[in-house]
């Protein structure tokens, strides 16, 4: 098992290290800096001008070197400078990585329970009203992607029943500026998990083991909750965890749509903004992101699979 | 201003559509008629949601198609005195209503909403199928053969995996981007290996009957040539081919976060398939891996490639609507849904319903292909 991890965790620095290096490469091309020092020192700047103030700044040195560079600052936890918010980007990132950590607790702390619920309830008798009904309401809501049904929230509960608030104020939240947000990405991920669960739930329940428990004349409710649940989590798990990358694409989105200043919020308006550091700084973050979480989703999946544990 | 009730606004949609109820109902009727010949695709005709989700993809088919004969006005048309209508308003100038209101420019909604329907309708089955072919030209011969290529190639497909493609997006479809030559060479990658998938189908089929081998060899190089051409060069000698080169951006950046996931899959279907006997027994006939793969694996895999490719037409659609939201690639007029959404969603205050008739079209596509996909894969179970 020891052998397993370390090879994970081999692969996963690999990965780290051509993913900062393709964002390192797609940030800071030429017209990207050409604006960039456009914005920085003169607005008028003739051609040669700008090519004068890239050379001074080092943007002219072959791309490893800046990327060496980059890296060995970043390493020591040193992520450069916004030109937009003209502060360190490290005083920048960290709380609006804070308040999208707020955002994602909420967002976890609903889906999971909820998609499991629907998962289990559909997968334990196959074929059924309740399993029909269920997977549909799953395939309609993983149908309907953020900036619909955010939108769609907004003039409902908002405009229409004026009981929540379309914007999102990050730092200073309330049920209801903060409900509005929560919800539509817990209503786009939700369906995809519980497919997951029923899937694996459907699989399980048709099992030897299930059929000899139920045979020696266990209740029915009694056989899902001691003997199928146990396994039919386990593929769930890995599912949720390995969501990340999709569930981060949400976030950017109903950031954006809410105007609730995250971390998804600043990765956009940096991108737009052509602050570079700051894109960068966020780009990698979101890598580093989505690779803890598949090394978690890889040690969880040995703990709970005996299978491969003592193998 | 003239108004138009509620009832005859969805009067005038019904009657507008008329196109597309005749070649729903032509299409249904022969559907059914000749549904035992239609192999695995006739088997959607037992599945009720199966059914429900034809039903609104073959509409959104059909509106692309007629979209010019259905649109009450032109999509780009601005209309300074109509800006923000309601629902129903009538313009008095043309005679006509505005039957889903208009937009801050005074953009007729409903037509936008139709011919949005043929951008989204072409890009994303178009990128899907690139996306297809990519898939399984690298998947295959990683299943089947497996070693250092298979590594090396699901390393890159996981690396690719593991971006968030929303960030992606904005590295990959900036403006910045578009003034550097990235987009060419990507989508020369992605558009030489159709040409070399047909290459391979052909010559491992042919391989020993000249006589249709040269000609078919010949045949593709010639129109793969002139389409490539056309496609990443933007210089068809013909002028008949061509793409935008924001449209090209949008095409490769697609094709790119799609192939990986197509390959995955691929890979997973031919490693479960190659142990069957049937493979075997070509391996044992002295095939060679590349018929094996193209003639036996292949085909034995469309049921599971069918059902994803449906999934996948909606996530491309998806995610071309998030490039819309987000400003990225189309053209600032476009009536692409994504783009109607981003430039309405300002004014859902004033005028909620503004941004219905978008946000309802992509959601009813996205739904259709979800539930035919379901069908599909409840059908091709029984067997």
């Amino acid at each position: 098992m020891l052998v397993f991890l370390l090879k994970r965790l081999i692969v996963l620095f690999l990965t780290l290290i051509c993913l900062s290096f393709t964002v390192f490469s797609l940030v800071t091309i030429e017209p990207n800096l050409k604006k960039l020092a456009l914005n920085q020192a003169n607005m008028r700047m003739e051609e040669d001008e700008v090519q004068s103030w890239l050379e001074k700044n080092g943007y002219k040195r072959p791309l490893l070197v800046q990327y060496g560079e980059w890296l060995g600052n970043a390493v020591t936890g040193d992520f450069g400078y916004s030109t937009h918010f003209r502060k360190p980007v490290n005083e920048v990132i960290w709380p609006k990585l804070g308040h999208t950590g707020i955002l994602m607790f909420w967002v976890f702390l609903l889906t999971i329970p909820i998609a499991l619920m629907i998962g289990v309830l559909a997968g334990m008798r196959e074929g059924t009203k309740t399993d029909r009904s269920l997977s549909i309401f799953a395939i309609f809501t993983t149908s309907v992607p953020p900036y619909v049904s955010g939108i769609l929230f907004t003039i409902l509960f908002s405009s229409w029943l004026g009981i929540l608030k379309g914007v999102a104020k990050a730092g200073n939240i309330t049920f209801a500026n903060f409900a509005l947000p929560v919800l539509t990405i817990v209503a786009y991920d939700i369906g995809y998990i519980a497919r997951m669960t029923r899937a694996s739930m459907v699989e399980v329940m048709g099992s030897q083991y299930i059929r000899t428990a139920r045979l020696k004349g266990m209740p029915f409710m009694a056989v899902v909750l001691k003997h199928a649940l146990r396994n039919a989590l386990i593929a769930p798990f890995t599912v949720i965890m390995l969501q990340f990358p999709w569930l981060l694409t949400g976030v950017v989105i109903v950031e954006k749509l809410f105007n609730y200043k995250g971390f998804g919020f600043l990765l956009v308006s940096a991108a737009d903004q052509n602050d570079i550091d700051v894109t960068l700084a966020c780009g990698v973050v979101a890598v580093v992101l989505v690779l803890t979480t598949q090394l978690i989703s890889d040690i969880g999946y040995i703990f709970l699979n005996p299978r491969i544990r003592f193998s | 201003m003239e108004t138009i009730s509620t009832f005859e606004i969805w009067q005038t949609f019904f009657y507008r559509l008329w196109p597309v109820w005749l070649a729903l109902a032509i299409t249904f009727f022969f559907g059914l008629q000749f549904r035992k010949k239609l192999g695995p695709l006739g088997y959607i005709f037992d599945s009720k949601v199966g059914l429900i989700g034809l039903f609104i993809v073959l509409f959104w088919i059909f509106a692309a198609i007629f979209a010019d004969l259905i649109a009450l006005f032109e999509p780009l048309d601005q209309s300074g005195m109509y800006r923000r209508k309601p629902p129903g308003t009538v313009n008095t100038e043309a005679g006509l209503p505005y039957i889903f209101g208009t937009d801050t420019l005074g953009r007729d909604l409903f037509s936008r909403m139709i011919y949005g329907s043929q951008i989204v309708l072409l890009i994303a089955p178009a990128a899907t199928l690139v996306a297809y072919v990519v898939g399984i030209t690298l998947g295959l011969p990683a299943g089947y053969i497996g070693g250092v290529y298979d590594t090396v190639l699901s390393f890159l497909a996981n690396l690719v995996l593991a971006f968030p493609v929303i960030l992606l997006f904005y590295l990959l479809v900036a403006p910045g981007v578009r003034e550097t030559i990235l987009p060419n060479i990507m989508a020369g990658i992605f558009f030489i290996i159709p040409i070399l998938f047909a290459l391979m189908v052909v010559f491992s089929r042919f391989s020993q009957r000249l006589n249709v081998l040269i000609p078919s060899t010949l045949i593709i190089l010639f129109v793969g040539a002139w389409l490539y051409s056309g496609l990443v060069f933007g210089s068809d000698p013909l002028g008949l081919v061509g793409i935008e080169p924001n449209e090209l951006n949008i095409f490769a950046a697609v094709v790119f976060t799609t192939s990986p996931g197509v390959f995955r899959i691929v890979r997973g279907l031919t490693l479960d398939i190659r142990t069957r006997d049937y493979v075997s027994a070509a391996i044992t006939r002295g095939e060679n891996p590349l018929f094996v793969m193209i003639w036996e694996i292949l085909p034995n895999a469309r049921g599971p490639l069918i059902v994803d490719s449906c999934l996948r037409i909606g996530y491309v659609t998806i995610l071309l609507g998030t490039l819309g939201f987000f400003g990225l690639g189309m053209e600032p007029e476009s009536p692409d849904w994504g783009s109607m959404i981003n430039q309405t969603r300002s004014y859902i205050r004033l005028v909620p319903t503004i941004v219905l008739p978008p946000t309802i079209a992509l959601a009813s596509f996205v739904l259709g292909l979800n539930l035919l996909a379901d069908g599909l894969r409840e059908q091709s179970l029984k067997d």
